[in-house]
């Protein structure tokens, strides 16, 4: 006579199967919450959503890159290319182009020609790197738009005598914006090669009275008509030139 | 078309061809565009994902930054926070410029006024070793620790090794925040995530360099792929010491300095 299977009497303690269940339902709930609460992409490349990568792929962009304004200004690249300004991109100084280049009749790009600009790069900082060109933008012809004295495509260096700049870079730098920027050093200093050797112990020579400083600035002097001229018998006799002027940056009026 | 005409009428009774092969023709003329269809779109659409394809696993991305080139202009502050929509308040920054200032009696003195971007102000102080400029920004490391703590998987190194922040599944934990080395993550005052240097990922896929080396005029800063022998990175690493930040950290930075100085943390 069959009789059913009791758990009773069997060999299988009756708990195995309860915790079978218990552990099959457990391992259901586990694979049915993480197809529902582990995103798609997840571990297709690693411990993340391969899918945020597309999230970010897709932000906008805002710079075109200079290779895109090369397509329309050519020439003006070209120029640029050949100046001092060569590595620096158009959307530098220009600003974000994106939009312009989508949209080249509507949306145009800055032109920075402001004074406050240009001395972002080139006003005077104590921690720029030596040689880099900068300026004191309140010395430095106020008030004057840059771009009336420098092309920003081609910008030129003032010139100065390498020879004497390269260690009186402060006179040169000064001087080049005073009323004797067209002066050499060699005009008022005599400096011998010993000077360049030894440039502690053999000074260059200065001028020594006020007939030098009258040789331009005399009444009676044959120099150009629009240097300043002072009677040199009158004008303050008891002092010399430069206790009241400052030879390598005189008063401008 | 004649000859087979006249061999037909000269073979069958009926004067007309087989409408059978008639009606092949023309039911090819009529699937001809459709086949044309089935066959050449996926072609041309396989040609066209072919071209801008991008495929991770052929590249691996580090930047160069000299710093005897840096003037500490912070176009690339500026550069940045207009392409990655950073807010404009002080204290977001993916990247920034910091000014080492070196004192004869050897303090060291760092500051980072907006991130550089109003410009650093004259320093009272005249007795000055050395100063110069630092830009900083994430350094893409290759053992990355924010993405190690990260407790949701929403930071990750992708496979040409740039970092990346998933903003859906952020939880805004802050984690990553404390665990990077360099400062380099913040979190959005709105969107309440971690936010960090993505190396303008955006542009990558699209074969342009991020936007901070983009507009830096002086070339202070050098993009390319770091494993690549003919990059601009490549010849930047070539002939220059290199040093990279905290190395005693062993997160193995991707953003290698030049003429680095040693008081630089």
């Amino acid at each position: 006579m069959w009789k059913p299977p009791s758990f009773q009497g069997s060999k299988v303690p009756q708990q195995v199967p309860r915790l079978v269940i218990a552990i099959a339902a457990a391992v259901i709930a586990l694979v049915v919450a993480r197809s529902i609460l582990v995103p798609d992409t997840f571990g297709e490349l690693g411990h993340y959503r391969a899918a945020a990568i597309d999230a970010v792929v897709a932000r906008e962009k805002s710079f075109a890159g200079q290779q895109e304004c090369a397509m329309c200004h050519f020439p003006i690249m070209q120029a640029r290319l050949e100046g001092n300004h060569r590595g620096v991109s158009c959307e530098s100084c220009h600003g974000p182009a994106a939009a312009h280049v989508a949209n080249p009749a509507e949306t145009k790009p800055t032109i920075p020609d402001v004074r406050e600009f240009c001395p972002r790069c080139h006003s005077y900082n104590m921690s720029r790197p030596t040689g880099f060109a900068q300026i004191d933008p309140v010395a430095h012809n106020p008030r004057v738009p840059c771009m009336q004295c420098h092309d920003p495509h081609a910008p030129v260096p003032p010139v100065t005598p390498e020879e004497c700049s390269a260690c009186h870079g402060q006179i040169a730098s000064q001087k080049a914006v005073s009323h004797h920027a067209g002066l050499e050093c060699t005009t008022c200093h005599v400096a011998t090669d010993e000077h360049k050797m030894l440039p502690h112990r053999v000074r260059p020579s200065k001028p020594e009275d006020r007939s030098f400083c009258g040789g331009c600035h005399a009444e009676d002097s044959s120099s150009p008509g629009y240097i300043p001229r002072i009677n040199l018998r009158m004008h303050n006799p008891r002092y010399l030139c430069w206790q009241c002027h400052y030879p390598h940056f005189p008063e401008t009026s | 078309m004649m000859p087979e005409e006249t061999r037909n009428s000269a073979c069958s009774p009926k004067p007309e061809p087989d409408p059978d092969r008639r009606e092949f023709l023309r039911k090819c003329g009529l699937a001809a565009p459709v086949l044309l269809g089935v066959i050449g779109v996926p072609l041309i659409a396989a040609q066209d994902s072919e071209s801008d394809d991008y495929d991770a696993t052929e590249h691996l991305y580090g930047m160069g930054v000299d710093i005897s080139k840096c003037i500490g202009c912070s176009q690339c502050v500026a550069a940045c926070k207009i392409e990655n929509d950073v807010p404009s308040e002080p204290h977001f920054f993916n990247t920034w410029v910091e000014r080492y200032i070196i004192e004869m009696d050897g303090e060291v003195q760092v500051d980072s006024p907006n991130g550089g971007m109003d410009g650093f102000p004259p320093t009272e102080n005249g007795d000055v070793r050395r100063t110069f400029f630092v830009p900083k920004l994430c350094n893409q490391c290759d053992e990355p620790p924010c993405v190690q703590v990260c407790p949701v998987g929403a930071t990750f190194k992708t496979q040409d090794g740039v970092i990346l922040v998933d903003d859906d599944y952020c939880i805004g934990c802050r984690y990553c925040v404390q665990a990077c080395p360099y400062g380099a993550r913040w979190v959005h005052p709105e969107k309440h995530v971690a936010a960090k240097c993505t190396f303008c990922y955006h542009r990558l896929v699209e074969g342009l360099v991020p936007a901070c080396v983009e507009v830096c005029p002086t070339g202070a800063r050098i993009f390319g792929e770091v494993e690549k022998r003919a990059t601009p990175l490549a010849r930047f690493m070539r002939f220059n010491d290199i040093q990279v930040l905290k190395p005693q950290m062993n997160t193995k930075p991707k953003v290698y300095y030049a003429n680095l100085d040693g008081e630089v943390r």
